[in-house]
């Protein structure tokens, strides 16, 4: 069969996509999660995580965390058009960087009676989650940890009657006496 | 307080159209002599006319426009002037504050919708800022690589009295783009340059935006090494292309050699041009065997689609002038015999003749019409702006420009219907000059009504309607990709040209036969008022070279190649591989 006929060219190639964090520090003013969220909707960027507050109240200066996949050459892009937005003061990429301090902070709820519940109330102290609500019928845990031990968490909550589960999104900081 | 800010940045134009939510700005136009507002016919023409004017002096373009349906009908022209990286700052009537989400009559989220099409954009909620907004918005907008910037003035706000802030030269607190170029890049980029065995110089609209210094070092650069230069739709004029070094334009419609050279190059030059899909073709066979430096503003243009040896971010006018001390200090030499050589290859390629075509006596061919224009322009002070379409490529081919600033053409988002209110601009710019519209008679009717804009201001604008009666390059690719099946590509009931320049007050001129062409454009030239020229092209005339779609450098078609035998069979001969 042959092609359709068209004005651009059709194929894609296939690359190996990478996951990176990055941090943003913006001037905290309306619509500047817009830009932000507008350019990775625009130009067919993910966005596996999200987290936005003002950071430094004197300076109006919010700081984004995004977690994103893509090729390296679609990372690279993502950096040069965040860099280019003009309420954007300072963009960078943790990964890079390596050994990135990453926490996220998820409440999971859990109902359940009997065994099931003292066995999630087991789990969550050697998972050092807190309960922060709790009822003869449920739990409310707080976990505060590294993405991959929160899933671990909540992946062992499943059996135990799993309601539903709220998580932050990823906070992320270099290492070190540096700022930004 | 907007006029005031306006004053102090130092605007003389203004287009816009007057509406509610503007009406406090233009009861101050009103009491004004000093800012000639023009008064276009649509939102839309207003923004291409700013472009123009922008265009053609380097100046920010400004435009004043009414809040919702304004608003709204100026996203194209702002979309336009982002793609292009043109200066222009665009004033927006909003409701009054305390309206603002409710779904006030001509209300619309303007800077939500203008977001994705400007370079920055600010709804003013306070008086006390909205001096400093504006001269920022001037910033931006003409800093780094230019782009147009909207400021939203809610009506309240336009009718407060706060405090004014003078323009300051402080430094903004988070933009800040590159100007000069990394030393050790540009000392690496200049011995690569000397060693150089197939060299060539592609450049782009970033030289025109950095100003005429950019064009004059441009010269001078490659004037001292003797390469090749070929340059994108945007960059003409920048290199002259009078020049024997001047291989033509390159990409989906460029020259033979210039694409040719670009594939067959060991270093590619790439100054102030972002490796656009028109240019490149096939990216896999885009010059496989270059290393490529890479000038360019925007770190987001390098290494986006195509990979770059060495990269170099800074303002093409600086980095030329660094180049040159570089190449000066180390005292480099060009390899005087490898050139001689390539030159010879390019001369082989240059034989080729690849825009000729074939000459009628019955019928105008578009490149006859454009040849004969040139011919008979040369001489003066002229500015041309096109339409899109395949009227913009072939005078890109056939026109030839030897200073920046003087064409003007949608490149980027390609729109339909840019060129008489950019025309319109440019004229209002240089009213001496002789301002010509290279039109296709279907964009050209997209935006007619700025005849009437024309008309009112005395402006003698000239739009040369190459008149196929199709849209010509849909009618090219629905003949190559899609069986001659020419699907609404075919105006008919088109209006009568002439009658219709007289309805707007201005001076039609129809031209049907090559004898009789010369006689018309002289006339065209001589009609002190704005003229539509209906010239009665050749139906079927397709615009070669071309790289199809998907098709690398080397593999382009040619007129004479394909004019022997059906068009449609020689693609799909080859297998539609190539779209």
């Amino acid at each position: 069969m042959s092609k359709p006929g068209s004005a651009y060219p059709l194929e894609k190639t296939e690359q190996k996509t990478e996951t990176h964090t990055m941090s943003v520090l913006v001037d905290n003013e309306p619509g500047v999660l817009a830009r932000v969220i507008g350019l990775f909707a625009g130009r067919g960027y993910n966005i596996e995580s999200l987290t936005v507050s003002e950071t430094e109240h004197e300076a109006h200066l919010s700081r984004i965390t995004i977690v994103t996949t893509g090729t390296p050459m679609v990372i690279e892009q993502i950096k040069s058009q965040l860099d280019r937005l003009v309420p954007i003061h300072t963009v960078i990429d943790l990964t890079v960087l390596g050994q990135s301090l990453e926490r996220e902070l998820a409440m999971v709820k859990v109902a359940g009676k009997g065994e099931k519940r003292a066995e999630a109330a087991r789990l969550a102290e050697s998972f050092s989650a807190v309960v922060i609500d709790d009822s003869p019928e449920h739990f409310v845990f707080e976990i505060t940890g590294e993405q991959s031990r929160i899933e671990e968490f909540v992946v062992a909550m499943q059996p135990l009657g799993l309601v539903e589960v709220c998580r932050t999104g990823l906070a992320a900081l270099a290492r070190g006496p540096e700022r930004m | 307080m907007v006029l005031q800010a306006l004053a102090d940045q130092g605007v003389d134009h203004i287009f816009g159209y007057p509406g509610g939510a503007v009406l406090p700005i233009y009861d101050e136009l009103f009491q004004q002599d000093w800012l000639k507002h023009i008064l276009v016919r649509h939102e839309q023409g207003a923004v291409h006319a700013a472009e123009g004017y922008a265009r053609s002096t380097g100046k920010v373009g400004v435009v004043l426009v009414t809040s919702g349906p304004g608003a709204t009908n100026a996203v194209t022209g702002l979309t336009d002037a982002l793609m292009d990286s043109i200066p222009l700052v665009c004033i927006t009537g909003q409701v009054p504050t305390h309206l603002i989400g409710n779904d006030a009559f001509q209300e619309c989220d303007t800077v939500g919708i203008t977001r994705p099409c400007t370079k920055h954009n600010y709804l003013v909620r306070d008086v006390n800022d909205l001096a400093k907004v504006l001269h920022e918005a001037f910033y931006v907008a003409r800093s780094g690589r230019p782009g147009p910037v909207v400021v939203d003035i809610p009506k309240d706000v336009q009718f407060a009295t706060g405090i004014y802030t003078e323009v300051s030269n402080s430094q903004h607190k988070s933009y800040r783009p590159a100007t000069v170029g990394d030393e050790d890049a540009i000392a690496e980029a200049v011995e690569l340059m000397a060693n150089a065995k197939r060299p060539i110089f592609y450049t782009g609209g970033g030289i025109i935006n950095a100003g005429p210094v950019a064009s004059e070092r441009l010269r001078e650069l490659v004037r001292m090494t003797g390469y090749p230069i070929t340059s994108t739709l945007m960059g003409l004029g920048a290199y002259p292309a009078s020049d024997k070094q001047w291989l033509g334009m390159l990409g989906m419609h460029g020259t033979f050699e210039a694409n040719n050279a670009m594939h067959d190059c060991d270093v590619m030059i790439c100054i102030g041009a972002r490796f656009d899909d028109r240019i490149t073709g096939r990216l896999d066979g885009f010059s496989p065997g270059s290393k490529k430096i890479h000038v360019d503003i925007d770190r987001s243009s390098i290494n986006k689609t195509v990979h770059v040896d060495i990269p170099i971010v800074g303002d093409c006018a600086y980095v030329l002038e660094q180049m040159l001390g570089a190449w000066k200090a180390k005292n480099l030499k060009v390899d005087e015999v490898a050139l001689k050589t390539w030159w010879g290859e390019i001369d082989h390629w240059r034989a080729r003749k690849c825009l000729s075509y074939k000459m009628r006596d019955d019928v105008i061919m578009p490149q006859y019409a454009l040849e004969r224009l040139f011919a008979l322009t040369r001489d003066k002070d002229v500015y041309i702006t096109t339409e899109v379409g395949q009227h913009q490529m072939w005078a890109a081919q056939f026109l030839h420009f030897d200073e920046p600033n003087r064409w003007m053409t949608s490149g980027g988002l390609g729109t339909m219907g840019y060129g008489i209110p950019a025309a319109v601009g440019v004229q209002v710019a240089h009213p001496d000059s002789l301002v010509i519209d290279v039109a296709g008679e279907a964009s050209v009717l997209m935006t007619m009504q700025e005849m009437s804009t024309a008309a009112q201001y005395d402006l003698p604008i000239k739009i040369f309607i190459l008149n196929n009666q199709y849209m010509g390059m849909v009618r090219q690719w629905q003949e190559l990709l899609h069986g001659s099946r020419y699907s609404h590509s075919y105006s008919e009931a088109l209006p009568d040209f002439v009658k219709l320049a007289e309805a707007y007050q201005g001076v039609g001129i129809r031209a049907e036969k090559p004898s009789e062409l010369d006689d018309k454009i002289l006339e065209m030239i001589a009609t002190p008022k704005p003229v539509i020229f209906d010239c009665r092209v050749d139906e079927n005339a397709n615009c070669f070279p071309m790289i199809p779609s998907g098709e690398a450098h080397n593999n382009m078609l040619l007129g004479d190649d394909v004019a022997e035998e059906d068009i449609g069979n020689v693609i799909s001969e080859t297998g539609k591989v190539m779209v």
